[in-house]
């Protein structure tokens, strides 16, 4: 080929991959509108005050009320459950992988993590019916431990290979001379860790709690095997709970094609968006902090 | 009490890590012990047979497997130019850090949305009913931000040096890319994809209003037509079968069937990125 | 003196990085077969001079260049001219070596095929670059080896070779030396004087001796101009400026 036509291709090849690049984000944007419009039409058929403040999401029912409340109490309470079983854990495992393990564990138990992270929700779900179910249905004398307890044990071991991660890159990340200074001064490796290493890390290991929440709040099928899904409003961690992910994905394969029922459920996922999206701009708002901390 | 203290406080992390290493075990040690009786070359090779309660899931793994491919053909060739666009031919403005900031963040969407987008626009917005395409679309869609995120890495890590040579020596910027800028990030790009595809291979909220069945009477590969795979198969029989108990065997063997996929995805991926860091030495 | 042709020039030339004035009216020309040092403390230019020259700059953001840089009659940043074939003409050899993540025959071999030339003649060329190089001897028996598991010195040689396999008029070379043992430095200097009968060189360095072996003419930059340029012996014996005089006998820098 001659320089003229190289450089004539090179022009073309520029064009279509600009364009494929548009492409990208036409359709990356479209989900982000898709949900507003549909979400849009819903609150022209039911006001936003009902929605938010409703107490009861009944749409089926011969007065069908879409209040968002009992979904909302549902997610929060898993969430919650599922972080204060996966922090300290997390955190903990972290440190002992960053500051204790020596080099041939860590290329154990690392690849174990990633190992972790790539069970498919499903198979934890199931795990949750066979074994987590039974055996709090053992212990606090229920039928099958389908509830909120066991969606929030399930959601923590998914949590914590992000939670995990994200903290020990934090604990990694913190300059070894102040740790060499906490040494200086007599204190021993336990009294670094607690005193200087995870204070100097604090934004990072917020950071990852967010990114654990964030993907918490998202999961579908775990929470839709295990909590058992009932209607009601939530009644604690004993009982059971609909997320806003499992009423999605119960409701969405059999409701007619935009009717108000229909809508309801593109107003939750734009909540479920919104939720996740705060999540993880407020994660990535501490990585970058913890980032520019450390290396100024 | 003052030679307890270490030994409490060192026990305390052995625990949480112990604890973590302990769920993997349950994880792996349950569906290997309870799957591994059920798998069988007939398990894996015949269709289900008397309302799902004996025989095999061939079609729930052509299905899997299938999609998983169409998943890779709408993601891979646009994910790794719109990477391409990012880092080699977009001038860093504030454009193209809000349009990157939109790639992470859409990595972090749950993936029932992605199902609810695949719904809304490609089984209802474009007709094309509920099907293997609608299906692997939804699911390269989900797939797209983390193979963009993982290219541009794999991208960024190539020093600029090595572009200037190649412009040096007279190499177009589409030549310097195609012939030194690709080739050296290959290994990380395809890592990257590996691990999204294994991931894809996994999902199934997304799937589940946009194509997947329980239960198709003839072998899946029609692109316009339902189709059966291995975690929506999964999630059937351990939730929705009339007969639980008597299925538990069979959702135990897709359960490990399932994770054997998904493993061998990641190991591939692992195996990948171990190969290359050596060469880097 | 007066005779000799004039390569390379600059006329009236300011760039900008964004809102940073770097190059303030530069005006300079680069005599055929001969080497010309560029020297100044850290930050002066002198680098982002060299760079204009084979428009290293085209893909960075925000760089504005005015006034007239030519090679020979052309017009280098004029809008038809080819930047591919202006490269070809113009060569160049970085500051750290940067071979590509290739044998060593292939980081040769690359800028041959892009350039079409033809198959049967590749291997010849190869090896006499490779020799012009002095690294022939070297690497001869190891020619499919990943460049990268050279040392320092050998890649920055190799770099060379790639630059000449493809006989370009004039060869920008900045600070080439910078990351080398004395020894590899050694070796890369006499190669530049060799290779001044066959092209024009220009060479930024921070190395005030190494300006002295090498260079024919010398130009002093600081803050984005030129304060002196003229014979290398006259800028290190008997500067007119006392700027130049403070910063070759080490003053500042």
């Amino acid at each position: 080929m001659n320089i003229a036509a190289r450089e004539n291709f090179d022009k073309v090849v520029k064009l279509a991959i600009r364009s494929t690049g548009l492409i990208v984000i036409v359709l990356l944007g479209g989900i982000f509108f898709m949900l507003l419009y549909n979400a849009f039409a819903f609150f022209l058929k039911v006001s936003p005050m009902d929605f938010i403040t409703g107490t009861q999401w009944t749409p089926s029912g011969k007065l069908a009320s879409y209040g968002i409340l009992p979904l909302l109490v549902s997610t929060t309470l898993v969430t919650i459950g599922a972080m204060v079983l996966a922090i300290p854990l997390g955190i903990g495992t972290a440190a002992f992988i960053s500051e204790y393990a020596g080099k041939r564990l860590k290329n154990i138990l690392k690849p174990a993590i990633e190992m972790l992270a790539a069970v498919p929700s499903v198979a934890i779900g199931f795990l949750g019916i066979v074994i987590v179910g039974p055996f709090l249905a053992h212990l606090i004398g229920q039928p099958n431990g389908l509830n909120a307890l066991n969606g929030a044990i399930l959601l923590s071991v998914m949590a914590l290979p992000t939670i995990i991660t994200v903290t020990e890159d934090a604990l990694r990340g913190v300059p070894n001379s102040y740790k060499e200074a906490s040494y200086g001064v007599g204190a021993n490796k336990w009294q670094t860790l607690i005193k200087v290493t995870i204070p100097a890390a604090a934004p990072g290991i917020l950071a990852a709690v967010m990114l654990g929440i964030g993907r918490t709040i998202g999961e579908t099928m775990t929470v839709l095997m295990a909590t058992g899904n009932a209607q009601a409003f939530p009644h604690g961690f004993l009982g059971s709970v609909r997320t806003i992910t499992a009423t999605i994905a119960i409701e969405t394969g059999e409701v007619p094609y935009q009717t108000t029922h229909y809508f309801a459920l593109f107003a939750i996922a734009t909540v479920l968006f919104i939720m996740t999206l705060a999540v993880n701009i407020v994660g990535e708002y501490f990585v970058n902090r913890f980032r520019k901390y450390h290396s100024a | 009490m003052k030679k307890l203290t270490p030994i409490i406080e060192w026990g305390t992390l052995l625990f949480c890590t112990g604890t973590v290493c302990f769920y993997l075990f349950v994880i792996l040690y349950d569906l290997i012990h309870r799957g591994a009786p059920s798998l069988s070359w007939a398990f894996i090779s015949t269709q289900p047979s008397a309302g799902m309660t004996k025989g095999g899931i061939l079609p729930a793994i052509t299905g899997t497997v299938l999609l998983t491919l169409i998943t890779a053909v709408v993601s891979v060739p646009l994910g790794i130019s719109c990477a391409i666009y990012l880092n080699e031919y977009a001038i860093d403005s504030w454009l193209t850090r809000v349009i990157r900031a939109c790639i992470r963040n859409l990595s972090g969407v749950p993936s029932i949305i992605y199902g609810l987008f695949g719904l809304a626009l490609f089984v209802q917005g474009l007709r094309m009913g509920t099907s293997l395409l609608s299906a692997g679309f939804t699911l390269g869609l989900l797939s797209l931000p983390y193979i963009i995120t993982t290219t541009e890495e794999a991208l960024r890590r190539i020093p600029a040096s090595t572009r200037e040579a190649a412009l040096a020596v007279g190499a177009t910027q589409f030549e310097s890319i195609r012939d030194v800028v690709l080739p050296a990030a290959l290994p990380g790009i395809l890592t990257g994809v590996v691990l999204t595809l294994s991931r894809a291979a996994g999902e199934t909220a997304p799937i589940m209003f946009t194509g997947v069945a329980f239960y198709i009477n003839s072998p899946a590969g029609y692109l316009n037509q339902e189709f059966m795979a291995l975690p929506y198969h999964l999630y059937m029989l351990a939730t929705q079968h009339q007969a639980i108990d008597v299925v538990r065997p069979l959702a135990y063997g897709t359960a490990l069937v399932l994770i054997m996929v998904v493993f061998i995805l990641n190991l591939t991926a692992f195996y990948i990125r171990y190969k290359h860091s050596k060469n880097d030495e | 003196m007066t005779n000799d042709l004039i390569k390379l020039s600059a006329q009236s030339v300011n760039l900008w990085f964004g809102s940073k004035h770097v190059l303030k009216n530069i005006n300079i020309e680069f005599q055929q077969n001969k080497v010309t040092a560029l020297i100044g403390p850290s930050g002066c230019g002198k680098s982002t001079l060299l760079r204009s020259f084979n428009r290293m700059h085209d893909l960075l953001p925000d760089v504005r260049i005015e006034g007239k840089l030519m090679l020979e009659q052309q017009d280098i940043y004029e809008k038809n001219t080819s930047v591919t074939q202006l490269r070809r003409r113009v060569g160049m050899v970085f500051q750290k070596a940067n071979p590509f993540p290739k044998s060593i025959y292939e980081n040769i071999n690359y800028g041959l095929k892009i350039n079409d030339v033809p198959k049967e003649e590749r291997d010849g060329i190869v090896e006499k670059a490779l020799r012009e190089s002095y690294i022939w001897e070297e690497v001869k028996d190891e020619l499919q080896k990943p460049a990268t598991r050279l040392s320092g010195g050998q890649q920055q040689r190799l770099c060379i070779a790639r630059t000449v396999a493809l006989r370009p008029e004039v060869i920008l070379m900045d600070e080439p030396c910078s990351a080398l043992d004395p020894l590899s430095t050694l070796k890369i200097e006499e190669l530049i004087i060799k290779l001044k009968k066959d092209y024009t060189i220009i060479i930024v360095t921070h190395n005030m001796q190494q300006a002295q072996r090498v260079a024919d003419k010398t130009v002093f930059m600081y803050l984005g101009e030129v304060i002196e340029m003229g014979n290398t012996d006259d800028i290190f014996n008997n500067p007119k400026n006392e700027l130049t005089g403070n910063y070759v006998k080490g003053r500042f820098g």
